[in-house]
């Protein structure tokens, strides 16, 4: 889960982490008090959760309250990459002298975190990383002792930083593993960390991503979703339990395990050639009852791309038979002309097939194969194009 | 020979009193696993299907002499039954629990790291010794007795395979399941040296996906020590970059982990890589 900007900078604030005091507004008025408030020229910053905002016209300096007004209702309701910015940062303006990244993410292979830093600041680290890989000083951390001050300092030193901010720059380092621990993030940045003009260390803009599996023990941090920049189809599948993302072909899938359902989506691509493919990645998990079903399928017809849809189980502990009743239980529940291929496999499959064989449903076949099932749903795809 | 376990396997439940421990030690016993006994803390004194049940692993291991662990637990709680399992020196510990945060599971695999104890998973299907024994959740009636070891991040698409393979008369040594998850016990290189070390494996199959480097690294490994041959599938070849499918792990990050980059990698290694999980019998062959 992403926080936004000012989620992200506040909850810093919290721990200990220097950040510019703006406050967050919803409506243009709004703005014109807090700037007001602050005496002094302002930041407006869009409040959305994508990359780019500074390019898409969503940031902006004002030197009074009037002129913040007038920034933030031309910000506010503003589209920046599909997203529709509802709320606005308005932080005082602050003198940059210079810039550097901070952050933090787990490294797989080592199976630690990591933190890194480097002295281009306010460009993405995967473009550094891209462009300038040596510039990337990193330090491995160590999950039960947490970040040493001697590492910071070789990240102070990798960077060049002046010896003048190394005790300031430790701290913050320090600090944003703490918080890094303390939010389950999986990515916490500091970007760009500045240096100002009068000589401070500046949190200027920061994010963090949040493990969806640790929100059970961060009530708090739940609360803050953001279900705006999510399809409306992701946001109901969550709530009824089921794994989904929304993809842009036209093959709606509903499949039973994630890896399975991963080949699924790649098996309509390889047969669908360049026009067809997957409408969405779908997990419905163990046991594939029928209001899960139901509710699966649901979501996958609100999709107006989806011209056919393919049902591929494995039964593994869970039967086929079983399955095929609760699929056809949920048939009767959400109708729908589109067409359907259902392909059982595993336990009972050939049960299940005569279940869904005997119903006669017209727009519904079945397929032995995944090939099979996979050239059926595209064939059906294009037919209804 | 197999890897991991076998007949001589004593296999403690941890988590046997819940409902997913519960139905699947019955399933285990059924297959032919040796289960000596379960743990839930507070209920102790318990039978679930004729076995024992313990409050603490030590006391379990003290009683019955277990030598494996399969974890059942809810992810609240799963890191817990793991400090446990390791501290009470079980050579195997299999945990089949999804959603344990990835924070949990970096401490985890640092603690199992300097101890003695092997960790399969978390968030997979366990494993499954062809007529001898069944660690985890993997029906067993898919697979038979052979020669070929199979090793995945994933769970049905790993039935799917094995099944294929069953029906191709190609049975198995070992079936493996190490989990979708960014931080896992066991990975690809492991696995693959245990299969190439197993005199009764001779050939491997290796089912992965995106994200994360561990099939590239599988492909390093293949290159330089593997005699046995290969052959793979990869998912996600149509996933988009920068969005989770489905496992925690499954994620393509700043353009890193594609299905493309990991096909070829294994190519250039000389494994032979399916573009469809069906092809995998006939690429043994």
């Amino acid at each position: 889960m992403n926080l936004h900007e000012y989620q992200t900078k506040f909850r810093f604030a919290d721990f200990g982490i220097p950040i510019m005091r703006g406050k967050i507004a919803s409506t243009s008025q709004e703005a014109y008090e807090i700037a007001r408030e602050l005496r002094g020229p302002v930041v407006v910053k869009a409040q959305v959760l994508a990359g780019g905002r500074g390019k898409a016209g969503g940031v902006k300096l004002a030197q009074t309250p009037e002129e913040a007004e007038e920034v933030a209702s031309k910000i506010i309701g503003m589209t920046i990459k599909g997203l529709i910015v509802r709320k606005v940062l308005v932080d005082p303006a602050v003198n940059i002298a210079s810039e550097i990244y901070l952050g933090i993410v787990n490294d797989r292979t080592i199976g630690r975190p990591v933190m890194m830093a480097s002295s281009e600041g306010g460009v993405e680290i995967e473009q550094v990383a891209r462009e300038n890989p040596d510039a990337i000083i990193r330090e491995q951390i160590d999950p039960f002792l947490g970040l040493l001050d001697y590492q910071a300092r070789n990240i102070a030193s990798g960077i060049n930083l002046p010896h003048e901010h190394w005790k300031v720059f430790t701290k913050i380092a320090t600090t944003l593993f703490k918080v890094y621990m303390a939010s389950d993030a999986v990515l916490a940045e500091i970007n760009p960390l500045v240096i100002t003009g009068d000589n401070q260390l500046i949190a200027l803009d920061g994010k963090m991503i949040i493990d969806d599996n640790a929100l059970f023990r961060h009530t708090d941090l739940a609360d803050m979703r953001d279900t705006d920049a999510e399809p409306v189809e992701e946001t109901q599948a969550r709530a009824a339990g089921i794994s989904y993302v929304k993809l842009n072909g036209q093959i709606g899938c509903m499949v039973n395990g994630a890896g399975l359902a991963m080949t699924t989506m790649d098996m309509t691509k390889l047969y669908g050639g360049d026009d067809i493919g997957p409408a969405n990645f779908l997990d419905i998990g163990g046991g594939a009852q029928a209001a899960k079903v139901a509710a699966a399928l649901r979501i996958i017809l609100a999709d107006s791309n989806v011209k056919s849809v393919l049902f591929n189980i494995f039964g593994g502990i869970t039967r086929c038979d079983e399955v095929a009743r609760g699929i056809l239980q949920a048939l009767d529940e959400v109708k729908t002309t589109v067409p359907m291929v259902i392909r059982l496999a595993g336990t009972n499959a050939e049960e299940g097939r005569a279940i869904i064989d005997a119903a006669h449903i017209p727009n519904l076949a079945s397929a032995a194969t995944l090939t099979e099932a996979a050239k059926k749903a595209v064939d059906a795809a294009k037919g209804a194009q | 020979m197999a890897i991991l376990a076998d007949k001589n396997t004593r296999l403690l439940v941890q988590g046997i009193t819940g409902r997913e421990g519960s139905f699947h030690t019955k399933q285990m016993i059924d297959y032919g696993t040796n289960v000596v006994g379960g743990v839930t803390p507070g209920k102790g004194g318990e039978w679930v299907h004729g076995k024992p049940v313990f409050d603490t692993v030590k006391k379990a291991v003290d009683a019955t002499g277990a030598n494996a662990s399969i974890i059942y637990a809810p992810a609240a709680v799963a890191p817990d039954a793991i400090y446990e399992a390791v501290d009470a020196g079980m050579n195997l510990i299999v945990c089949i629990t999804e959603g344990i945060p990835i924070l949990d599971m970096i401490k985890v695999y640092d603690y199992v790291k300097r101890s003695n104890s092997r960790l399969i998973g978390p968030n997979c299907p366990g494993l499954l010794t062809p007529g001898q024994a069944k660690v985890g959740i993997m029906p067993g009636y898919i697979a038979q007795p052979g020669n070929v070891g199979v090793v995945s991040k994933s769970g049905t698409l790993t039935y799917e395979v094995v099944y294929a393979l069953t029906q191709a008369g190609m049975g198995q040594t070992t079936c493996l399941g190490i989990g979708g998850d960014p931080v896992i016990g066991t990975n690809f290189v492991d696995a693959l040296r245990m299969f190439e070390d197993d005199p009764e494996t001779e050939k491997v199959v290796l089912i992965g996906e995106i994200g994360g480097r561990a099939e590239i690294d599988a492909a390093e490994f293949i290159q330089s020590h593997m005699t046995k041959p290969v052959a793979a599938f990869i998912a996600g070849k149509s996933a988009p970059p920068g969005t989770r499918m489905g496992h925690a792990g499954a994620i393509i990050e700043g353009g890193e982990g594609t299905a493309t980059e990991k096909i070829a990698a294994l190519t250039a290694a000389g494994v032979k890589v399916a573009d469809n999980p069906e092809q995998i019998p006939s690429l043994l062959k």
